[in-house]
């Protein structure tokens, strides 16, 4: 290998963590707080780059059908749920949120497709499109066992992943779609070497991104209670926040990262309603280097996937993905070798 | 006097067993109230369904108003507020950050929030020092004191304690303990839960001595501490 095609593979690498690095936060910010470690958020990614796709082609995207049946669910249980308990005050409300909301995402990506539409609008309505989509998943499978073990929320979060997975061929068909690149060109950085624009958008997005999350994070009240739900649940409730609240919260800013993830994958890779699966194992890889806790750790998680799946598909294309995967055995090695302390101790004191 | 809090024939079970049976309680507004009794009483479950966190039978009365099928957070809006027993700070995050969601529920502006910080502040110099410390490095009676001043962000009207003086030196329960007699003038009416059943009993106007589950002797605080059974029972071994 010279040291050109190292160089071609680690910008390569690097945008591939950005992707990752996105998705990676995303998992980290839901597991966090609602303890699920959200399999559907590659669906969500691929979905987006589906509806950005079907704009650039003036077709109507199907993700319209998918919000209106999901939000249409979600009504009717809220409404069951709302009237069980006999707080009608609140069905107005959960109306608005659950059914109106969407909705109205739904009939302004209805009016404008079709249309001749700029890019930055094109990308809005994907966004806006991908954003109520977790929130509504998560809201008709998993806010019902919301107090089960992680292990029974994994194993729901999977079978959403092949409902939604199933949904998307469906709604979708089985077409592989590439958008236009967002940037075309590219800076030359040496005589036979440049770096396309586009990858410098996808490296750019996605630390602009984290930074907004990190600032969100730490400056908001909103914020803040977002980690205090991560941090003790029961101090939460105390001081008045509903873990309920908090996790929409969570789900919803997922879902907005994966929107983003589904707008700067689809111009570098043909998806498939079905390729958010292994974005979302990968991002996991990411999340567990970063114990499913840290941000940072998960940061440099993504990194290290994206330029070790880089390099591994230029010696092996057939094996890369098992390379990328066979990065968690040692990472679970070393955590539990470091956490060993930690984790034995509250298993003494059984409470 | 107006009522406060009423407690009518709480029941709680943990399972078959029952840890609460059929407790009454009242509480006058502006007054503090102390439950005392042996360890395993039930009197930190009867803190827990008081605010919500257990599932209970029984009516529980705010201000005239059944709160029994409230959840905790609407009652803390409504003005309740609960120093468990387990303290439950948020670990991983400053002092600081602890004290700003104890006002969470009420969703103060900038500068009102910043007002009831200094005010917090002024009460326990001590978190003042240590705002950018994180929570779960405070030593106990510093956690102590940051479990009162993040309750006191909110603006309670009645605060439930749960053994504020627990694992404290003799010197800081006496400075919690002082500091809790004088919330009461600031308008902060008190259910306290106390092992020190004598320094509970001398800051408090009335209280309940309890064992499994049930009210064994109540009346005002002077005369528990002088009667018999009380000190027998469960003050034996103070003096
Ligand atoms: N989660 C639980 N599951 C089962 N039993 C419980 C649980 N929590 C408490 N108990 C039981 O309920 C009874 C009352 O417990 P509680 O914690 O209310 O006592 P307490 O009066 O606060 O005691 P202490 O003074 O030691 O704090 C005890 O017998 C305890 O073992
Ligand atoms: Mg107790």
């Amino acid at each position: 290998m010279t040291w050109d095609v190292a160089l071609i593979l680690s910008i390569d690498g690097l945008a591939s963590s950005a992707i990752y690095l996105l998705a990676g936060l995303g998992l980290v910010l839901i597991f966090s707080v609602t303890r699920v470690i959200f399999v559907p958020f590659g669906d969500i990614a691929a979905f987006s780059a589906l509806t950005l796709a079907a704009f650039e082609a003036k077709k109507v995207p199907a993700t319209i059908g998918l919000v209106g049946t999901l939000a249409a669910l979600a009504v009717a249980a809220e409404t069951i749920s709302l009237i069980r308990q006999r707080a009608f005050a609140r069905l107005p409300m959960a109306v608005a949120g659950w059914g109106v909301a969407p909705g109205i995402a739904c009939a302004l990506a209805w009016w404008a497709a079709g249309r001749d539409l700029s890019m930055p609008f094109a990308i809005g309505l994907t966004i806006l499109l991908a954003m109520p989509m977790a929130p509504l998943v998560a809201r008709l499978a998993l806010k019902p066992i919301a107090d089960a073990s992680v292990l029974v929320l994994l194993i729901a979060s999977l079978v959403l992943h092949f409902l939604l997975s199933g949904l998307g061929l469906l709604f979708f068909g089985p077409e592989g779609v590439r958008t236009q690149p967002l940037l075309g060109g590219s800076i030359a950085i040496t005589d036979n070497f440049s770096v396309g624009l586009q990858v410098v958008l996808m490296v750019g997005a996605a630390a602009a991104l984290s930074a907004l999350f990190f600032l969100a994070f730490e400056r908001t009240l909103a914020g803040k209670a977002l980690r205090a739900t991560a941090v003790n649940r029961v101090g939460a409730r105390l001081v008045g926040i509903r873990p309920a609240r908090t996790s929409l919260l969570a789900y919803g800013a997922a879902s907005l990262l994966a929107g983003f993830v589904g707008v700067l994958i689809s111009p570098v890779t043909t998806i498939y309603y079905d390729s958010g699966l292994l974005i979302g194992l990968k991002a996991f890889v990411a999340a567990i280097i970063g114990g499913l806790t840290s941000y940072p750790l998960t940061a440099l998680g993504a990194l290290a996937v994206g330029l070790v799946e880089s390099f591994a598909s230029f010696w092996s294309g057939a094996l890369k993905d098992v390379i990328v995967f066979s990065l968690l055995i040692p990472v679970l090695i070393l955590r539990s070798a470091l956490s060993a302390h930690a984790e034995e101790e509250p298993e003494e004191i059984p409470s | 006097m107006t009522v406060l809090l009423e407690i009518r024939d709480l029941h709680v079970a943990y399972g078959r067993v029952e840890a609460v049976r059929g407790i009454s309680l009242e509480l006058g507004a502006g007054q503090i109230v102390s439950v005392i009794g042996p360890n395993g009483a039930g009197k930190t479950t009867l803190l827990s369904a008081a605010i919500g966190l257990l599932p209970a039978s029984g009516s529980v009365r705010f201000e005239g108003e059944e709160i029994g099928g409230l959840d905790v957070e609407a009652r803390v809006e409504r003005g309740l507020c609960l120093v468990p027993e387990s303290r439950e700070l948020f670990g991983e995050m400053s002092v600081q950050d602890n004290l700003r969601l104890g006002a969470y529920a009420r969703r103060l502006p900038r500068r009102l929030l910043k007002e009831r910080l200094d005010f917090v502040c002024t009460k326990f110099p001590r978190l003042a020092e240590r705002r950018d410390q994180r929570a779960d490095t405070l030593s106990g009676g510093e956690r102590q004191m940051l479990a009162l001043g993040r309750a006191l962000m909110s603006g309670p009207r009645l605060l439930l304690l749960d053994e504020p003086s627990l694992g404290l030196a003799p010197l800081i329960v006496q400075e919690i303990l002082s500091i809790v007699s004088r919330l009461r003038q600031e308008g902060v009416s008190i259910l306290l839960v106390e092992q020190n059943a004598m320094a509970a009993l001398e800051i408090s106007d009335f209280g309940y001595v309890i064992e499994s589950g049930e009210v064994d002797i109540r009346g005002p605080s002077d005369v528990l501490a002088r009667d018999p059974r009380v000190f027998a029972t469960y003050l034996g071994s103070m003096e």
